[in-house]
């Protein structure tokens, strides 16, 4: 093992992958002499070069367009979008093109392209450069969406999604730059499609993912401590494939489930979650199927609010004493 | 001012017969969809190339086979420039099995990628920054391959024009950007709604390139401006922004009847029809009309034939709406 950053993982998956594989290039917004404007790129211009790590002006829809081309055509092209918020620039290239192109044509056009962003909250930067766009992303067929929470998953999920066939969107949590963890020394890959059991617990299930995870981790060991509640935890580390079958398992063991999104409310991944339980976990529940979400508004900026915006470890641990309680 | 295209003296007579006879086949198929419109046979939207066949034709056969083409869903003529059979075309126009989609894409998506036909795109702009990134994947393998894209003059008014000719220019990617102005953005003169007279060609400066306009219904200038271009990007000399200069003889789409044009433009565009006017130098350059005859009569064979194939294929099953999302050749998202 080896302790990297989850910033630090993100340059080593990309480079485990571009050496594996010529195919392999990126391109982005000051990504290459720069680093990246989260130095998330530092060095990979220094190993493989301006033809593979191409400096882009700022144009998303170019970025992103020219990602689909070079996959149509044999590349395997990694497009950094450098905040997650400018995919709704590029929408048009992700939602019409990217995602539809395979089926509209019956299969005639693969592309295997990575579309990696950074995602989330926590660095006060207000309501167009800190949204959690997974759930636009996971609403349109055609696109698999993962959101790594710590460097391992990071390193691994990278190259798995280089590896896939079809376009996916690796969202980088801000907050989780910083972050260390344990990484595997040599070659890494993490299946896409697979959740992790973080915690094992008996009595509710938290459902959370990227910078949510930590977060329901805390919040298990203190329901846990102060409160007697033995919490499992899953991370769900990919949306689109969905490891539904997880969820399902957790759940026919503790009748109780939370999800911990960072999302708005309206449309969060945690629906689809609470929608598929309620359809085939239903009678192993013992109670609501409650959802811990971000409130139905654009993110502010100041600290104090954005700190009460989104789901935090006292908001999951209230909640989930509380409607234990209710349901008593 | 910008520079125009002079047609070349004269082409070979083997290469002559080949724009003549894409052009015929454009233009029989199109008349066709339109009547088969009519009859209900064909559904959804269809947006005809009639009058545009020269570019078509003019780039198609300068083209390398494994060149790239990326057209609008104006797109029928581009297909069958880069010899994508008249039957899958039509199949998919009637929502057949066997259409070149299988039934999913229709009209406005056409795509034929072993005839090097990257797609039909149907929202305004889209597949310049994807031919851009077909001409850098090109460079990056160094295949010698060109990216070939035509748009519309509406287009030139949209975001996605000006980022892929920037970025193309600056990575000198091996990509020609062909706009047929054709006059209209759909329903209204294009003219109206851009601050300049040339919307393509006077914008090339802004990208460091040359305006380069073309008489966009003479097959052999557009042919001359195409392999040119085809020769420049190919030797590593960056991209060309060329501007066609053509008319759409119908209206925008399906039923539409263009009644928003003067009767005397539209007559003035017809008797400029690039058809019989190639079919007239032909003949003055000594080809004899029987020949050209049998091309048209070939062509409406051709035409005939393919409609009779695409009438007799099956509607597609539900086995095949939930497959080819997923490069495994499934739909599923979950375990």
């Amino acid at each position: 093992m080896a302790e990297l950053t989850y910033r630090g993982a993100i340059a080593a998956g990309i480079a485990q992958e571009m050496e594996r594989d010529p195919a392999v290039v990126m391109l982005g917004e000051d990504i290459g002499a720069a680093g990246g404007v989260f130095k998330l790129t530092e060095g990979l211009l220094d190993q493989f070069g301006p033809e593979r790590i191409r400096d882009t002006p700022i144009s998303e829809q170019a970025i992103v367009g020219a990602a689909m081309g070079a996959a149509m055509t044999g590349l395997r092209p990694i497009a950094e979008l450098m905040f997650s918020d400018f995919f709704a620039v590029s929408w048009d290239m992700v939602a019409n093109q990217i995602a539809k192109t395979r089926y509209m044509t019956d299969g005639q056009v693969t592309l295997p392209l990575v579309l990696r962003t950074a995602n989330g909250a926590g660095l006060r930067f207000g309501a167009q450069h800190s949204q959690s766009i997974e759930n636009w992303a996971m609403a349109i067929p055609g696109l698999k969406v993962v959101a790594p929470a710590n460097p391992a998953d990071m390193k691994g999920l990278m190259a798995a999604a280089i590896r896939d066939d079809d376009p996916v969107i690796v969202c980088e949590h801000k907050a989780l730059f910083a972050e260390k963890g344990d990484v595997p020394e040599g070659e890494h890959v993490v299946p896409l499609g697979q959740a992790a059991v973080l915690r094992e617990g008996s009595d509710v299930t938290l459902v959370a993912l990227a910078a949510m995870v930590p977060r329901a981790l805390a919040a298990a060991e203190r329901l846990a401590t102060d409160h007697g509640v033995d919490a499992e935890v899953i991370d769900l580390r990919s949306l689109i494939p969905l490891d539904a079958q997880a969820i399902l398992r957790s759940v026919a063991k503790t009748s109780r489930l939370f999800t911990i999104e960072e999302n708005p409310r309206v449309g969060g991944w945690g629906a689809e979650i609470v929608s598929l339980v309620a359809d085939e976990g239903f009678y192993s529940l013992d109670a609501p199927l409650v959802r811990i979400t971000t409130p139905h508004i654009p993110l502010p900026s100041a600290a104090a609010l954005e700190d009460l915006a989104i789901p935090s470890v006292d908001r999951i641990v209230e909640t989930v004493t509380r409607r234990l309680d209710e349901a008593r | 001012m910008a520079t125009v295209a002079a047609a070349p003296a004269s082409l070979d007579r083997e290469t002559g017969l080949a724009l003549y006879r894409i052009m015929q086949e454009c233009r029989l198929l199109e008349t066709r969809a339109q009547e088969l419109f009519f009859e209900g046979l064909v559904r959804g939207t269809t947006h005809l190339g009639v009058g545009q066949e020269a570019v078509a034709a003019g780039f198609g056969v300068a083209m390398r086979p494994d060149d790239y083409t990326l057209c609008t869903y104006r797109g029928h003529n581009h297909n069958i420039a880069r010899g994508v059979p008249l039957a899958p075309i039509l199949a998919e126009l009637f929502g057949r099995a066997t259409g070149l989609l299988g039934g999913k894409g229709g009209s406005m998506h056409l795509t034929s990628v072993e005839h090097g036909v990257l797609g039909s795109y149907a929202i305004v702009g889209a597949h310049l920054p994807i031919a851009l990134g077909a001409a850098w994947s090109a460079q990056y393998r160094k295949s010698g391959q060109v990216a070939v894209c035509f748009f519309g003059d509406g287009t030139t008014n949209i975001g996605a024009f000006h980022e892929a000719l920037n970025m193309a220019a600056v990575w000198k990617a091996p990509v020609v950007f062909v706009c047929e102005n054709n006059q209209y953005m759909e329903y209204t003169p294009i003219g109206a709604v851009t601050a300049v007279p040339r919307p393509a060609a006077d914008r090339a400066s802004a990208y460091g390139l040359d305006p380069i306009v073309v008489d966009g219904n003479d097959v052999e200038a557009v042919h001359a401006v195409a392999v040119d271009a085809l020769a420049r990007a190919r030797a590593g000399d960056g991209p060309s922004l060329i501007e066609a200069v053509t008319y759409r003889h119908g209206g925008h789409s399906r039923a539409d009847p263009g009644k928003y044009r003067p009767d005397d433009e539209v007559a003035a565009w017809k008797a400029r029809d690039p058809i019989p006017a190639y079919r007239a130098r032909l003949e003055a350059a000594g080809v004899p009309a029987a020949e050209l005859d049998a091309i048209d009569e070939a062509a409406r064979a051709k035409v005939a034939g393919a409609e009779q194939e695409a009438r007799a294929a099956p509607e597609p099953g539900a086995d095949v709406l939930e497959t080819q999302v997923w490069a495994d050749g499934s739909s599923r998202w979950r375990n």
